[in-house]
């Protein structure tokens, strides 16, 4: 992480609410205008903070779904099942709502457009999200780094960023698989997990200059870890980030 | 949930509680171990968050490396664990 001339101490700031999409049933993106957002980089994180009428506070870590273009950022959340922050997030708050946030944080789960070598993306869920922002950010720089994305879902439905992922994929440099865990699409004969077979037929093979980043539920990422290591991939060069053993973002 | 699942996240979701004390961003910074001496990113740490705050356990030995505790009013750190912190000076 680059150090600024003048460091403040990062606290939190207000952010305002300017537009709600739905991704799935459960997923929601979040598009916040934040006046005093010093920028960031593709994979950072920031900490929503919720404040109850009688003071209790809670807070969570969600990574940013957006490239950072000059205006606004955007989050997604996966709503958790008995959440304390989530639910919330992805039912109560409106286009309007103030909303507090911390960030951004993380300098090690990052992308940036000018370091070399290709980059293989792994994502479980809405493990996505940082992923996303990372693809996003190539093709705002017009990145020619080869980049693959192998995204886990359970279904068809449970996909983010469905559209946007297809048009990213279109170019030359950009290649998407789904892997579908328990239900796949017509004419898709696959459905299981990421494993070794996968990884060798659709992943990068291990080369000096990839990075790999994985993020996604605990238990994906370590067994995605593990398997890349398996296959002859540096430990140093494969980045991951949990999100938790519920399969959203905490 | 079964107790085989892990409980734990990474070091990444403590940088946030974390900024508020350091200067530079610690997920990137390389910390050894005063239990086994098992040296990594910062980033990889296995972090417990359903505590009074955030316990940061070292994934060679799961001894506890760091806390913090955030309190309305101050933030407590105890650095216990590591016997040292290394960050790059760019």
């Amino acid at each position: 992480m680059e150090r600024t001339a003048v460091r403040r101490r990062l606290t939190w700031q207000a952010g305002t609410v300017t537009e709600i999409r739905e991704e799935t049933a459960t997923a929601r993106t979040i598009v916040l205008d934040l006046p005093d957002w010093p920028g960031h980089l593709a994979g950072q994180h920031l900490d929503v903070r919720l404040t109850a009428p009688d003071g209790y506070r809670a807070s969570r870590s969600y990574s940013i779904a957006s490239a950072w273009t000059g205006s606004t950022i955007e989050l997604t959340v996966e709503q958790v099942p008995d959440g304390e922050v989530s639910p919330y997030l992805v039912d109560v708050l409106k286009v309007g709502d103030p909303l507090e946030v911390r960030g951004p944080v993380g300098g090690w789960f990052v992308w940036r457009p000018d370091s070399a070598g290709p980059i293989q993306l792994i994502g479980g869920g809405s493990g996505v999200v940082p992923l996303m922002a990372m693809l996003r950010e190539h093709a705002h720089a017009s990145s020619t780094a080869p980049a693959r994305l192998l995204y886990s879902v359970r279904r068809p439905t449970s996909v983010i960023y469905a559209a946007d992922l297809k048009k990213l994929a279109m170019s030359d440099d950009v290649d998407l698989t789904f892997v579908y865990t328990r239900e796949a699409p017509p004419g898709e004969p696959r459905v299981g997990r990421v494993d070794a077979e996968l990884l060798a037929a659709k992943a990068f093979a291990p080369t000096d200059d990839l990075t790999t980043y994985v993020c996604g539920p605990t238990p994906f990422v370590e067994a995605v870890a593990d398997l890349l290591v398996a296959a002859g991939h540096d430990p140093a060069r494969v980045r991951t980030e949990r999100f938790g053993p519920t399969g959203g973002p905490r | 949930m079964t107790a085989d699942v892990p409980t734990y996240l990474d070091g990444n979701a403590a940088a946030g509680a974390l900024s508020e004390v350091f200067a530079v961003d610690l997920t990137a910074a390389i910390g050894r171990c005063a239990g086994c001496g098992h040296t990594g990113v910062f980033a990889e740490v296995r972090l417990y968050t359903a505590a009074p705050g955030l316990v940061a356990r070292c994934p060679g030995c799961d001894d506890v490396l760091l806390r913090v505790v955030t309190t309305p009013s101050e933030t407590y750190l105890d650095l216990r664990g590591l016997t040292y912190l290394r960050v790059s000076n760019s």
